[in-house]
């Protein structure tokens, strides 16, 4: 039984101290949703365990299956079955999803990427035209959540970290991606760790465990009723009750670097 | 002192007529002085370590390169109708021509067309300097690729040059013109065997409503010094696509300029480059408006690793009665490591109100997101700036006019590429 473990994980940007100690733990075919308010440090969060760069790890482990990811390039924690669907993927020009699919090291040599791609874009609704164009270039902010989904059907990791699924997605496209997210918890034992701002996504992405993240670390968890609550009452019992990563009281919550420039336009 | 002088011009072989231009050219190359980086057209060049008394003229014999090393353009390539072997200003060898003359069309020496002495330099000579005048005086066997009025080539008529050993100076000269209304598409390869000197001219003549597509892919050796001049010259409402891949040696200079003359002219102008080792490729263009509703769109990408250099620098000119002038500039480059430096300048001088242009020029790392973005999905990092790298370029070898070239073109770089992450990791 596969199991993600995130220990005392500490990290930092420019010299800021945004991840102050998180621990969590996610088992095979598990949905722990994190939840938190803008500025929180939960994208940060995803990125860290990722391995984008940019970010200093102050202290922690981060460990699949035991083995150890922190300090491991971003593509070898791939290749030991972390998948990270971003909240805004990137545009690739001039690469093509095959081609950067049939390069994966979580590709098995000689598999049929290109059927499996086509399996996985009729699963949830995306249009096989949009499989020819450079990864993500020209794609909608919904369009590049489904491609996203499709390449975590095609490269079928052990755990994924989903950074805010339903942003850009209508209603209906959402059902599609989650419940194809939710599939693979069910079929495959996929572990996932969403990271989300709304509850809306929990419609179609039942989770075991609901964790509030506040001064960059988990302050609460508990069921699907924590989600409930954060709901009607907003994130004002962890966010006022905490002290601030930074020692300075002034402090503007920490914007993430990498994160959408107009993130908080959207909010 | 170096060996290129007026009796060494006369001493070639040729008519009366081509005796006396290189005569003259001599003269003035004798009288010229060597340009300095002090000049702008100069600038960031390698010209001050150029010493011309370091080559001789040719006189080596060299083996020319077997059939199969041309890149995918040889016998094998249905789509190429003709090829003329040229090595060190000699025509060596060709094939396909009898079928072009069919249509009308010939491609050899320049010296076999009635109107030889009429053709040579009547494109170039609006664009002279240095070393076109040198080229002017020791061009050993001008060609001409000739396509009449109407006429349509359907199949590609490769030029293949071959530069040959150390110390060796070439001058190729090749001269294309397309009658009005006609068609054609004409690939240009140089390639080079040692520390050789070559300074080509090219001269591309579009004739009313004529269209040409004309690609170079340069893949000298890496100790050879290439300082080349591409002119052209587009008449009314006539079409140029041209468009270079540059890759090889290691002093590598083209200036390319385009005269759209004729109302309704445009000029497509592409091209790709790549160095690496310790390589400088030299890029000065020149779009120059000269007639009314007039277009030139020039897209220029280029990547530079190791301690390799690039310098782009352009200019776009509008001329006073060149009013509904569209004139487009765009040079991006990709710094693959820290020792690599790219130069990128463009401008504008535009003389009437009644246009449209833009420029925009770019020199950049690999974008680390995209880099991640790929790694995230299990890439590993060399392979996924190689992904990025060649995805950069494509933009430009999707352009080339060239179709049977594409895949040599994309090829060349892609090994180009691997070669660098090899050597670096």
């Amino acid at each position: 039984m596969s199991t993600l473990v995130i220990e005392g994980l500490r990290a930092s940007v420019a010299g800021r101290e945004i991840l102050t100690g998180v621990d969590l733990e996610v088992a095979a075919g598990e949905v722990h949703a994190v939840m938190g308010p803008n500025g929180s440090g939960k994208s940060t969060l995803a990125h860290v365990v990722a391995g984008r760069g940019g970010y200093d790890v102050l202290d922690g482990s981060v460990r699949l299956d035991g083995t150890e990811l922190l300090g491991m390039p971003a593509w070898r924690r791939a290749e030991a079955g972390l998948f990270l669907a971003m909240q805004y993927p990137t545009e690739v020009p001039g690469v093509s999803l095959l081609d950067m699919l049939t390069e994966s090291v979580c590709t098995p040599e000689g598999a049929a990427v290109g059927e499996q791609m086509r399996s996985e874009a009729s699963r949830i609704g995306l249009d096989e035209q949009f499989l020819q164009r450079p990864v993500n270039v020209d794609l909608s902010g919904g369009e590049r959540k489904r491609n996203e989904a499709l390449q975590l059907g095609v490269l079928k990791p052990a755990f994924a970290v989903i950074d805010e699924l339903d942003s850009g997605l209508d209603v209906d496209a959402l059902r599609l991606v989650a419940g194809r997210i939710e599939e693979a918890t069910e079929h495959d034992g996929l572990g996932v760790l969403a990271i989300t701002h709304y509850s809306r996504v929990f419609a179609h992405l039942r989770p075991d465990s609901v964790h509030v993240f506040a001064g960059g670390r988990i302050q609460e968890s508990g069921g699907s009723e924590l989600a409930d609550e954060l709901e009607a009452e907003g994130y004002e019992r962890w966010t006022g009750a905490v002290p601030q990563p930074d020692s300075d009281a002034d402090a503007t919550p920490f914007t993430d670097p990498f994160g959408d420039p107009f993130a908080d336009l959207l909010t | 002192m170096h060996s290129f002088t007026t009796d060494a011009a006369r001493s070639l072989p040729g008519p009366g007529w081509l005796a006396e231009r290189r005569a003259v050219a001599a003269e003035r190359f004798a009288a010229a002085n060597p340009p300095t980086s002090a000049e702008e057209e100069w600038r960031y060049s390698a010209i001050a370590d150029f010493d011309l008394a370091a080559y001789q003229l040719a006189g080596v014999e060299e083996p020319f390169p077997q059939d199969g090393a041309w890149a995918g353009v040889d016998a094998a390539n249905g789509a190429v109708a003709a090829v003329l072997d040229i090595a060190d200003g000699r025509i060596v060898a060709s094939r396909g021509l009898d079928e072009l003359s069919k249509q009308g069309v010939s491609a050899g020496p320049l010296v076999d067309a009635s109107d030889g002495a009429e053709v040579l330099g009547s494109v170039a000579d609006g664009a002279s300097d240095y070393f076109t005048v040198l080229n002017d005086a020791f061009a050993g066997c001008p060609i001409l690729v000739d396509i009449p009025a109407g006429v349509a080539v359907e199949g590609v008529i490769a030029v293949r040059h071959h530069a040959g050993a150390a110390g060796v100076a070439t001058f190729p000269r090749l001269v294309v013109r397309v009658g009005s209304n006609g068609s054609a598409k004409v690939l240009d390869m140089q390639r080079s065997a040692g520390s050789a000197l070559v300074v080509p001219v090219v001269e591309l003549d579009v004739g009313q409503a004529a269209w040409l597509g004309y690609v170079n892919l340069q893949q000298h050796d890496h100790r050879t010094t290439q300082i080349a001049a591409h002119t052209a010259r587009v008449e009314r409402d006539a079409a140029l696509v041209a468009a270079s891949v540059a890759l090889g040696g290691g002093y590598a200079r083209t200036r390319t300029d385009t005269r759209l003359v004729g109302r309704g002219a445009s000029g497509d102008l592409l091209s790709a480059y790549f160095g690496s080792g310790d390589q400088i490729l030299d890029f000065r263009t020149y779009q120059d408006h000269a007639a009314p509703d007039t277009t030139s769109n020039l897209l220029y990408k280029g990547a530079v690793g190791d301690s390799a250099r690039s310098v782009y620098t352009g200019l776009i000119r509008v001329r006073p009665d060149a009013r509904g002038t569209n004139a487009f500039q765009t040079n991006r480059n990709l710094k693959l490591s820290e020792d690599a430096w790219a130069e990128s300048v463009p401008n504008l001088e535009i003389e009437n109100n009644d246009v449209r242009c833009s420029h925009a020029s770019a020199v950049g790392p690999v974008d680390p997101d995209q880099v991640f973005y790929l790694e995230s999905r299990g890439v590993p990092t060399p392979v996924a700036e190689r992904l990025i790298v060649a995805g950069f370029f494509d933009e430009v070898i999707d352009g080339l006019p060239v179709r049977a070239v594409e895949g040599a073109a994309r090829e060349a770089l892609a090994l180009k590429l691997n070669q660098m992450l090899k050597a670096a990791a």
